[in-house]
């Protein structure tokens, strides 16, 4: 890693879906490993349901609290539909890490819309490389639909030069006592997902 | 002392308070002009104090703000002002430091969270200092960004405490004010000068040929995509610090000022002779970001990114809850056919379709004065069809007022109060109809019936909104009244644990009796979905069906009471 390499993890999805939760982490972890962090959230005005992003920039000096258009190094988005609302600020050098997931946005549960189809495939026509799982099926297997976002937060940390042991001591100081466990499995769970 | 009325992106200031600062004397506000009022006193008793608000609560509390800038302050009085470009979440983009240009009054604007904390103590001994109130400005991308800060030890204010008589600077007659005013223009002389050499007004010296005059996000995002220009970046937007911006302005070929909304620093060194350019580049609508600036200073993004997947994409609006109150109580409006002027809260997302039932939306507390103009200059062409819709936080902000011009004049308004116990689209804030104060202490209940009555209303009625039926039969009998009525249709937010009456259980719809009316999916609850039939067995003439997402659903049983076929049952 150069000096001056700045880190744009961009977390998208739809309210509810605990970005926030995982950009706070991701954000402690940065500083607690000694980086600049800066981090901005745009959450909508509803509490659920609306459109959710979450930009995470650490270096060794940071500026804007957001991501420039096509500089993002990682790309995480909850869901399919939201990974092409912000697929632009994928940088050509990028991951994306997709959840494989559809919520449906009203005017398609209203019946007025289709949700758009083939919408992984679009995206492995850009991305090659794409990293895409079906997040809510590796948590049902591991016991526990809500922790989505930390397995997502395990596969991410694959993509950045930060030990885990960061990760897991700041998630034991972010939960709450009782969901420690899970969400330490569910971590190590979503590393062990990243392709060799 | 701290006061505050939420408003996206300045709640989670007072909710910080309240949790992280308890040596701190803080509550929750009605509205913004009691806050600023209520910090004032605090001010004037020699107390520091703070009062917290987005851009259009300074609209709410510029009656108190312009002449306290008369008065000036004796404790330190910073107004926390958040503005909204882009309106992430508000109603304009109004640039707040306008307002301190207005009330002659200086304006400090931090660039990040570091900032933010530092420059929250200069504004406080700047204001003890020069004896005025002074505007601390943010934006979304400041409120809503974190960053590593460095905390120092905690300072008391210098003042001493208590009553102190001093009418010829507190007490704002005409005589009084008349001599008050050469002193604020003298203090704002004054706070020029000081501009000259305050430490958050820096000059980092680049390359020669572009000089960039900026301030708050808009200096990061300029740094960020153009590292080598010389920067005066300005930690105080108002005064402006004349010497040293004409000293920079000859040390550079060619000058731009990076802001965003209005062009207020670039009018200032324009007037000043200096030739700049500012928005002929960067625009005056919307947020700036990265990319924006670049494009505005080289004419392209510099970043090699993959490009967007070219598509129509289906928009993701927010929307009401599932379980929300609101929607119940917009489904039995529906029935009834009505014309609603709206207001300020969750139930604004009424305006979307499938629901598509508020007509008006201009400012809090605005939808009752509204009704209230419609129906009586209108007379025969509303009646039965003028109706205000309010929620609970909204109304004692700045609801009660127009509440009273409509039982004072008359018409035939139908008022529907919609109490859901919170100020929900903030996040859940407690006000004075809670029971509950920012700590969570209990305190009073402000009772919105009683107000009613007090105001001389003769129909008043309260209804469960969950029970839309009933809802929309007592909506139609007060519609067709020959006076004012008030409506209030009570039910805590679905997303309140406290006071729960959701039974949480979801419901079930027969696939084979839906008849696909789509009466249920038109409440456009997030639990339910239309799904389409592609290929029907013999017989069916159903386009599709709906269902309900059990993992959603909370069972307040709204889509029940709309569907016409019964076929809707509580699962097992």
């Amino acid at each position: 890693m150069s000096d001056n390499r700045i880190y744009n993890v961009l977390i998208v999805g739809v309210g509810g879906q605990g970005i926030i939760l995982a950009s706070d982490v991701l954000g402690r972890v940065a500083a607690r490993q000694g980086y600049e962090v800066k981090k901005n959230d745009i959450h909508g005005m509803a509490q659920r349901g609306g459109s959710v992003s979450s930009h995470v920039r650490f270096g060794k000096f940071v500026s804007s609290p957001i991501i420039k258009v096509g500089e993002a190094d990682v790309l995480l988005s909850f869901e399919q539909l939201e990974t092409l609302r912000y697929f632009h600020y994928l940088s050509e050098k990028g991951t994306a890490i997709v959840n494989d997931q559809r919520i449906l946005p009203p005017a398609v549960f209203t019946g007025k819309q289709e949700y758009p189809p083939d919408l992984l495939s679009k995206i492995r026509e850009k991305v090659p490389d794409a990293v895409i799982f079906d997040g809510v099926e590796v948590a049902r297997r591991i016991g526990n639909a809500r922790v989505v976002n930390v397995i997502f937060l395990g596969l991410l940390s694959r993509y950045l030069d930060i030990p885990a042991s960061t990760y897991e001591t700041v998630l034991r100081e972010s939960l709450k006592p009782k969901l420690v466990d899970i969400n330490l499995k569910a971590f190590h769970e979503g590393r062990s997902l990243a392709p060799a | 002392m701290a006061s505050a009325y939420p408003g996206t992106p300045s709640t989670e200031i007072m909710e910080n308070i309240g949790e992280k600062y308890r040596e701190i004397k803080a509550g929750w506000a009605p509205n913004e002009k009691v806050a600023v009022e209520v910090a004032a006193g605090a001010a004037y008793g020699g107390s520091r104090a703070m009062a917290v608000m987005k851009h259009v609560g300074l609209n709410v509390a510029a009656d108190p703000f312009m002449t306290l800038s008369y008065t000036g302050v004796n404790g330190g009085l910073v107004l926390v002002v958040c503005d909204d470009p882009e309106m992430h979440s508000s109603q304009n983009e109004q640039d707040t430091r306008n307002f301190a240009k207005f009330g002659k009054v200086p304006c400090l604007e931090p660039s990040d969270s570091q900032e933010a904390k530092d420059l929250m103590g200069a504004a406080l001994s700047i204001s003890e200092q020069f004896d005025t109130p002074v505007i601390l400005r943010s934006g979304t991308r400041i409120s809503h960004s974190m960053s590593l800060v460095e905390l120092k030890e905690r300072v008391e204010g210098p003042k001493e405490l208590g009553l102190k008589k001093d009418p010829t600077k507190f007490v704002m007659l005409p005589a009084m004010a008349r001599r008050r005013h050469p002193i604020v223009e003298q203090r704002l002389k004054d706070l020029a000068l000081f501009a000259e050499t305050f430490p958050f007004n820096q000059v980092i010296r680049g390359d020669g040929s572009l000089g960039i005059i900026s301030a708050g996000v808009a200096f990061q995002y300029a740094r960020d995509v153009l590292p080598s220009a010389s920067f005066l970046k300005l930690g105080m937007v108002w005064p402006l610090p004349e010497k040293m911006i004409r000293e920079f302005a000859s040390r550079v070929k060619r000058l731009v000022v990076i802001e965003e909304l209005d062009p207020f620093i670039e009018e200032a060194v324009r007037l000043m002779g200096i030739k700049v350019e500012g928005k002929n580049l960067t625009g005056l609508c919307g947020e700036l970001t990265p990319e924006k600036v670049e494009i505005a200073l080289t004419g392209k993004n510099s970043a090699k990114g993959v490009g967007p997947i070219e598509m129509e994409l289906p928009l993701r609006p927010p929307n009401m809850c599932p379980g929300c109150p609101h929607r119940a109580t917009f489904s039995a409006l529906k029935k009834n056919k009505v014309y609603v002027a709206g207001d300020i809260g969750c139930y604004t997302l009424g305006a979307l379709p499938p629901v598509g039932m508020l007509d008006h939306c201009l400012c809090m507390g605005a939808g009752i004065g509204i009704a209230s103009g419609l129906d009586r200059s209108l007379g025969e062409l509303a009646k039965g069809k003028a109706v205000a819709v309010i929620g609970d936080s909204t109304f004692f902000h700045s609801g009660m007022t127009p509440l009273l011009e409509l039982a004072y004049n008359g018409g035939c308004t139908t008022v529907v109060i919609m109490d859901n116990r919170t100020t929900a689209m903030t996040g859940a804030q407690p006000h004075p109809g809670t029971g509950l104060t920012l700590r969570e202490d209990s305190t009073i209940t402000a009772d919105i019936t009683k107000l009613a009555e007090a105001f001389g209303f003769k129909r008043i009625r309260v209804v469960n909104p969950y029970e839309v039926k009933e809802t929309e039969k007592i909506i139609g009998e007060e519609l067709e009244a020959n006076e004012p009525s008030v409506i209030i249709a009570r039910a805590p937010c679905a997303l309140l644990k406290a006071n729960r009456i959701l039974p949480d259980k979801p419901l079930k719809i027969d696939p084979n009796v839906c008849t696909g009316c789509k009466n249920c999916i038109n409440t456009g609850c997030p639990a339910l979905e239309f799904v389409k039939i592609d290929e029907p067995s013999e017989g069916d003439k159903r386009k599709g069906y709906s269902r309900i997402n059990e993992a959603l659903c909370v069972g307040c049983r709204t889509c029940q009471e709309v569907c016409k076929f019964d076929c809707i049952e509580v699962g097992s």
